[in-house]
């Protein structure tokens, strides 16, 4: 009995409770999800409405390769529950851009090879536009020099600790620093 | 991760209310949190959001103080201009520490809360008395390096990983807790956390189901804020040894001084010692360093981490000697 109990339908516990039902707003569109409390939005997004253009590297919040926005702000997918994003506005790399029409920040990076193999480039560059908005706000970093000042500018310093929560194994550092600053730079044109 | 069931809660009341069930607890940001149930290292099999209720408000106090609320994110409170001119170690504190990923997710009241980074602590192979209570501790004859030196036990000697809790230590905050019945009380950043004695798995004074609201700043004490976090790496790396201070001199004597010390022990140290031996002394050299051997004296080391007693002096004086503008003198 004991076996046959093993072999057939896991329990109630094992299954886990039921799903709960969560509206998600990803890259603009609304969709009607059933799941379980304990998916991340990062397996959320892979998984089940297949944008798999957010990365799971650690899956422990180290790596940054699954950075996506959530209302504006960069977070970790990983660290985060589907559920607990009810209503939020959700952006990943293929909100950003397509094949066909390159965010500007894509493009930069592949023209100034900012990546080699390219598995941490959507966290890299969902980071980047996040951290281009704080810098924006006025959010200050570990390594700018005056608290009080409203006004920060983006040097390579305050880029490369902004960007630190993404790690790229291939080490593409220098040339991923040369995209978002010629992005940024790109960008203070515009205006 | 384990399953759970999960509900959104929209005021403190009910968040209390649902913390009796058992094994219910309370999830903000998550960041901590999530990572340790992947693990299997924290299994609670209901979740609370508390993420959604209206306590992210940063408020002038009347007496010049600040009160943050515990749901205000990290990075809201580093990017505050309040905290930046007025508190600018806590502001510091903050920025040193983690991602700007995880900064945007991190609560006040989840950062108070966050457990050690030990890593035999988070190794369930591993021996320790803080994952499960009378198991050991691998860590006193393990590799010890990033361990406590000051308050730690013979069960245990793993040091809290916070940054802003350091910073609060010397500010003297204090920390809001609701619980039962919806009644308040406030805790003093130095009876939050506790020593870890032969009970490792306790960490703070929090009673079951009390969750936290808020912190407390009182009027920032007078004089130059600084925050010095020395780690393996330049960015992104929990602390080896980290300085708060906030220090005022007149005419070169120590007139106010505030001193805690994070990454060598179990719980932000605030030094009383250092202190005694600075305020209403000359802002010299000489009395930097008797002030950090002071702040050592107690200091037990385990092998790996003798290193940082040296480390925890010298940071102690380069940062008194920063904040002072003193030039280094023999």
């Amino acid at each position: 009995m004991a076996l046959e109990q093993v072999a057939g339908e896991p329990s109630q516990e094992e299954r886990g409770p039921e799903a709960f039902s969560v509206s998600l707003r990803v890259n603009g569109v609304v969709y009607e999800l059933e799941i379980e409390p304990r998916v991340t939005l990062l397996d959320a997004l892979r998984e089940r409405l297949r944008l798999t253009g957010a990365k799971k590297g650690c899956d422990h919040g180290q790596c940054g390769a699954c950075t996506v926005l959530v209302n504006g702000r960069r977070v970790n997918s990983c660290l985060t529950l589907a559920v607990m994003h009810e209503g939020d506005e959700i952006t990943t790399i293929e909100g950003l851009g397509t094949p066909e029409e390159l965010h500007a920040l894509q493009a930069a990076f592949v023209e100034c090879d900012g990546f080699q193999c390219g598995y941490c480039t959507p966290g890299q560059i969902c980071s980047t536009i996040g951290m281009l908005g704080e810098l924006r706000a006025g959010a200050p970093s570990h390594v700018t020099a005056d608290l009080g000042s409203p006004e920060i500018e983006l040097s390579d310093a305050e880029i490369r600790e902004r960007m630190s929560g993404n790690i790229c194994r291939c080490a593409a550092y220098p040339n991923i620093l040369a995209a978002i600053r010629q992005y940024a730079s790109g960008d203070e044109g515009h205006r | 991760m384990r399953s759970f069931t999960y509900e959104r809660v929209s005021d403190s009341a009910s968040a209390v209310a649902a913390a009796s069930r058992p094994g219910a607890k309370f999830i903000s940001g998550g960041t901590n949190l999530l990572d340790l149930m992947k693990l299997e290292i924290e299994r609670p099999t209901h979740l609370i959001d508390i993420s959604r209720l209206p306590l992210d408000a940063i408020e002038d106090l009347p007496d010049g103080g600040l009160r943050i609320g515990a749901q205000a994110k990290n990075t809201e409170v580093a990017s505050d201009m309040r905290v930046r001119t007025r508190y600018g170690v806590l502001a510091r504190a903050l920025l040193a520490g983690a991602s700007g990923q995880l900064r945007n997710k991190a609560s006040v009241g989840g950062n108070l809360l966050q457990r050690t980074r030990c890593p035999y602590f988070y190794d369930p192979a591993a021996a320790c008395n803080k994952r499960e209570p009378g198991s050991g501790c691998s860590a006193v004859d393990g590799f010890n390096r990033s361990h406590a030196i000051l308050g730690a036990s013979d069960a245990c000697i793993a040091t809290h990983p916070s940054d802003m809790a350091v910073a609060l230590s010397a500010l003297d905050a204090e920390i809001e807790v609701v619980g039962e019945g919806n009644s308040s009380r406030r805790i003093s950043i130095a009876d939050f956390h506790v020593l870890p004695g032969d009970t490792p798995h306790i960490e703070t004074t929090l009673r079951a189901g009390e969750m936290i609201t808020g912190v407390v700043l009182p009027a920032p004490p007078p004089g130059r804020h600084a925050y010095r976090k020395v780690r393996d790496r330049a960015s992104y790396e929990f602390a080896l040894v980290s300085v708060a201070l906030v220090i005022e001199t007149q005419d070169g004597t120590i007139t106010s001084v505030r001193v805690a010390l994070g990454g060598v022990a179990p719980k932000p140290w605030r030094s009383a010692e250092a202190e005694a031996a600075l305020l209403g002394q000359a802002s010299t050299t000489a009395q930097f360093r008797a002030a950090a051997a002071a702040a050592l004296m107690g200091a037990s080391p385990r092998g790996h981490n003798d290193f940082k007693i040296e480390l925890a002096k010298r940071t102690l004086v380069r940062t008194l000697t920063d904040a002072t503008e003193q030039a280094e003198r023999v």
